[in-house]
């Protein structure tokens, strides 16, 4: 085969190759939205954490303003200590609350930021003081039995 | 009937040859990659195994790549709407795209496709004493024969795999939304929102590098090391095709349980 064509052909072929990788990164994944170029990290503790998962979503007023980074537990107090990594762009509040929270009735867990009125502003590597965990079904189903039942005795 | 000592000297004899040929297949893999710089010098040489190996398997995996996605597109319809959440379609059809189907199926693909023709040139060459020839003329037939048939396969196959996995997510929004008429919007942002780049889309690219090197590892070394006869060529392409499928579903398990172990 002729040098030129064989070079046309191959050249056609990495080109259209790298377009779909281009097309698979930025159109199918989120390279162009996902990773921030600033970002800083926050800590919250909380009692227990439910079905949160690593890489889910921060979102305040139900837009994403973070991933969350890691999850651990403290030995210390019992409690899951939960890395944040925050865009560079928004800050918060010092009183501001953090809760888990689900999307849907079968969505993932997210971690919601409802925005206080402090002057003072969190600062990189900060701790979130005030933490709501998550919801756990079972325990709101025995808090609901167990007022029933009381409610019960109180009538007799 | 044979005695059992015979049938423990076959068992023997049997692993002891498989030993052997895995030994001569990785000392081969080393004098493959002890001979690339030659294939790097002589661009020519690699550019036209590219055009053989890339270029020539581009029609079979665009059309099964497009086909893939088409039917991802109805089967993943057909169930996710028993949930009503039929947006989730996008998301679905590009994470089994990126993270398996699309380096698997171009790389078996891309085995049965270029690497048994490759297979069957070494083989060929072999049979009718051309590489003894080039041997007898001092060129080396590693150097000139073998790794540009190599480094063709590897650098086409992470390429094919990529357009595999494009093709499939436009079939996928074909069935999903031109014809079905799930929400363009929530199709993408799905999407976006639960792809990432370099958990998913990256581990694609790394499987199918690997499957790559596997496939056009196990094409020259069958050509190479096969009987020099009609049969033995013939013999050597059925056992790329088969050790090469294995060789990819055995290494896809083992990637997937380092790389996606839970996370998420």
């Amino acid at each position: 085969m002729n040098r030129t064509v064989l070079d046309l052909w191959v050249g056609f072929f990495v080109a259209i190759g790298i377009a779909a990788l281009l097309f698979l990164a930025l159109k199918v994944g989120n390279l162009s939205s996902g990773h921030l170029s600033e970002t800083y990290v926050l800590q919250a503790k909380f009692d227990n954490i439910g079905g949160l998962k690593v890489r889910g979503p921060v979102k305040s007023a139900g837009v994403v303003v973070g991933r969350i980074a890691d999850i651990r537990f403290d030995p210390a107090t019992y409690e899951a200590v939960v890395t944040m990594t925050l865009d560079g762009r928004y800050r918060f509040p010092k009183d501001t609350f953090a809760s888990i929270y689900t999307a849907g009735l079968l969505g993932e867990q997210y971690v919601g930021f409802d925005v206080g009125g402090d002057e003072k502003m969190l600062q990189a590597g900060d701790t979130i003081a005030k933490t709501q965990s998550a919801v756990v079904l079972e325990k709101l189903i025995s808090q609901f039995l167990f007022s029933k039942a009381a409610d019960g005795q109180d009538k007799k | 009937m044979a005695n059992p000592v015979d049938l423990i000297r076959r068992l023997g004899h049997a692993s002891v040859e498989r030993i052997w040929r895995l030994g001569f297949a990785a000392r081969f893999f080393w004098a493959v990659l002890m001979h690339s710089g030659s294939a790097f010098r002589r661009m020519p040489l690699t550019l036209r195994e590219i055009y053989f190996s890339g270029v020539l398997s581009l029609l079979i995996i665009l059309v099964s790549g497009l086909f893939v996605g088409l039917v991802l597109g109805l089967q993943g319809y057909e169930t996710l709407q028993r949930y009503g959440s039929t947006e989730a379609l996008g998301i679905l059809v590009a994470l089994s795209l990126t993270r398996e189907l699309g380096p698997v199926v171009a790389g078996l693909l891309f085995a049965s496709r270029a690497g048994s023709s490759v297979t069957a040139e070494i083989g060929l060459m072999k049979a009718t004493e051309q590489l003894k020839a080039m041997d007898m003329m001092a060129v080396n037939p590693i150097a000139r024969v073998v790794a540009p048939r190599f480094w063709g396969g590897v650098i086409s196959m992470p390429l094919l795999a990529a357009l595999f996995s494009a093709m499939g997510v436009i079939g996928g929004w074909l069935i999903g939304v031109v014809f079905i008429g799930v929400d363009d919007g929530a199709f993408w942002s799905q999407m976006q929102a639960g792809v990432d780049w370099r958990y998913d889309v990256w581990n694609g690219v790394i499987k199918s590098f690997v499957f790559g090197v596997a496939v056009s590892l196990i094409a020259v070394f069958e050509g190479y090391d096969s009987v020099p006869t009609a049969e033995g060529v013939s013999r050597a392409i059925t056992r790329t095709v088969v050790t090469s499928a294995l060789a990819i579903l055995a290494l896809d398990f083992v990637l997937t349980s380092f790389m996606f172990r839970g996370a998420s």
